[in-house]
């Protein structure tokens, strides 16, 4: 159940192009599904995706507006009934049921400019789109 | 095809809604000879395109055209569409608009020293052309439709007369703009099940500190920030309706309002797959976005009430103290997903906006999302004019009360325009 994720070329820009480093994702899962935990599950890479995203968009916001962060931290929580991908319930779903984001933001602003700052990052993350629309999505055997 | 000669005027205004009217005002007041064609007859949209229980979402006081102002008895109320229709053919008769009634304009296109216009009644030259077709022509629907079971009867707001046009049984309302906010309260009332799509809307209370929101807009300069000065005209322009409602009452009909008479929110339709409607689970945030641009709207109202404005909130009744409104309710759960094929709704209602149509315009000034390339309604093309869109040339623009600055102004431009060139 461990798999390797390496990424370093993307197609973009109408080209090639190549990040700096190669970046490798371990995913598995923990010892209570027979497994051996090198690394986090894949569903959590959701939530890495999410929380960075949502962050990035908070500082590129916050810089849009001239205002000055301090700290930005998340805690991202996501609901997950297991019984989804066990195949124990044909009415769970496999993916989470609910994911909750609270962003703690030390910030030169009022409140309901940094809760501006949040809704923004909403409004334009590529990950927050994915994750609360449908998406088609393609899986095919080459 | 009549053997008639091609007629001639310095201008061709096409429409007479209260937006083709106002430029005829003003190209009379200029004396320029100029004929105003309307498809239908005056205020034709008004007339046959909108709901029975329609009303303007501005306080009749503010019902004011080029030198024609709400005289009744009820300056706080809001105009029926027949009050409106009404209005506005007053408007045609007391500003002697040279009107042309039932002329369905065909083609309108560029000859050398202006317009060549095609009409099923006949050809016309002229140097000038204001179109001033209207903003709402043609409803938008979402490509979707095509995947809706058949079982399931679809309408636009074109087709929606009142309650009695739908099947009985549960309706989808998709969008919370004015109309669908308007149509999902009605819908509710008459005892069906309603389900409200929501995506990004506007949200405002009806009256605020005693006064209506509207005068708000227009008193303390909101309404006057000009086309020319927005960091985002295009953001502007595409802003949609508020959640408004004329009614005796002035109730506000926000999303609050909705859920407590059972109108069940979902997030916006995003797809539709095996006949099932999917909602985006970003409800929480569209309500966040709505609820914070509202409190700044009202921040920015109540520090011109401390400042500038102190005069001008002294006259008239006394001035409540600043309020501020209760964040949108999540619902407990939004449902992600709509069965239509399970007999749980019965009809879908788009309330997914307005466009306009130019399909007769001839003249390559209209942009791939169809929508006309105009600086302040001055067009790409010499002698060639829009009134009537939204923030044309200010945030009033979309209302009648905002025709008469706009109106002036590209009449002026265009005055300017013939009276340079032979």
């Amino acid at each position: 159940m461990h798999s390797t994720v390496t990424i370093q070329n993307y197609f973009g820009l109408g080209q090639e192009q190549s990040h700096k480093k190669e970046s490798v994702f371990d995913a598995d899962h923990p010892e209570v599904f027979a497994a051996e935990d090198n690394g986090i599950t894949p569903i959590e890479y959701l939530l890495v995706g999410l929380a960075s995203c949502l962050s990035a968009g908070v500082a590129s916001v916050a810089q849009n507006r001239g205002i000055q962060l301090r700290s930005v931290e998340s805690t991202v929580e996501g609901a997950h009934d297991i019984r989804g991908i066990l195949g124990a319930d044909s009415d769970v779903r496999n993916g989470f049921n609910d994911i909750k984001v609270t962003f703690t933001i030390d910030a030169d602003a009022s409140k309901e400019e940094i809760e501006a700052l949040v809704a923004q990052s909403q409004k334009r993350s590529a990950v927050f789109d994915a994750l609360t629309n449908p998406t088609n999505v393609t899986v095919e055997v080459a | 095809m009549r053997g008639t000669a091609v007629e001639r005027a310095a201008a061709v205004v096409i429409g007479a809604g209260h937006a083709g009217l106002a430029a005829s005002h003003f190209l009379s007041e200029r004396s320029i000879d100029h004929i105003v064609l309307e498809r239908g007859e005056v205020a034709n949209s008004w007339r046959s395109e909108r709901w029975d229980s329609l009303r303007l979402l501005t306080p009749n006081w503010q019902s004011r055209l080029p030198g024609l102002r709400y005289e009744g008895q009820d300056p706080d109320g809001y105009m029926t569409m027949g009050e409106v229709t009404e209005f506005i053919e007053r408007f045609a008769k007391v500003s002697r608009a040279p009107v042309r009634t039932g002329v369905n304009v065909t083609s309108v296109r560029r000859i050398d020293d202006g317009y060549h216009v095609t009409t099923s009644h006949g050809e016309i030259r002229c140097r000038a052309v204001v179109v001033a077709s209207g903003a709402c022509n043609r409803p938008t629907v979402p490509q979707l439709t095509t995947a809706v079971p058949p079982s399931v009867q679809q309408l636009t707001p074109f087709g929606y007369r009142d309650p009695a046009t739908l099947p009985d049984g549960g309706v989808l309302v998709v969008g919370a703009s004015a109309t669908g906010v308007q149509l999902a309260a009605e819908l509710a009332r008459s005892g069906r099940p309603v389900t409200l799509s929501v995506g990004e809307h506007v949200r405002l209370p009806r009256v605020y500190r005693g006064r209506d929101v509207l005068w708000w807009m227009d008193a303390s300069g909101v309404w006057d920030q000009r086309y020319d000065e927005m960091d985002d005209l295009t953001r502007a322009r595409r802003l949609p309706s508020p959640q408004l409602v004329g009614t005796p009452e002035r109730t506000t009909l926000d999303l609050n309002a909705l859920a407590s008479m059972g109108v069940e929110l979902v997030g916006r339709l995003a797809a539709m797959r095996d006949g099932r409607a999917l909602f985006s689970g970003g409800l929480r945030n569209v309500f966040s976005l709505a609820d914070l641009k509202m409190t700044r709207l009202l921040d920015t109202f109540d520090e011109w009430a401390r400042t500038r404005g102190r005069d001008a909130v002294g006259q008239g009744p006394e001035i409540g103290l600043p309020e501020r409104f209760a964040p949108t309710h999540p619902p407990q759960a939004s449902r992600l997903q709509l069965d239509l094929g399970s007999g749980e709704i019965r009809a879908i209602v788009w309330a997914t906006g307005f466009r306009p149509g130019y399909g007769w315009l001839d003249v390559p000034v209209v942009d791939d999302k169809g929508r006309l390339r105009h600086a302040g309604g001055v067009l790409d093309s010499p002698g060639l004019y829009a009134l009537g869109l939204p923030v044309l040339r200010r945030r009033k623009s979309t209302f009648i009360c905002g025709i008469e600055d706009d109106a002036r102004e590209v009449i002026d431009h265009l005055a300017g325009y013939l009276a340079v060139r032979p």
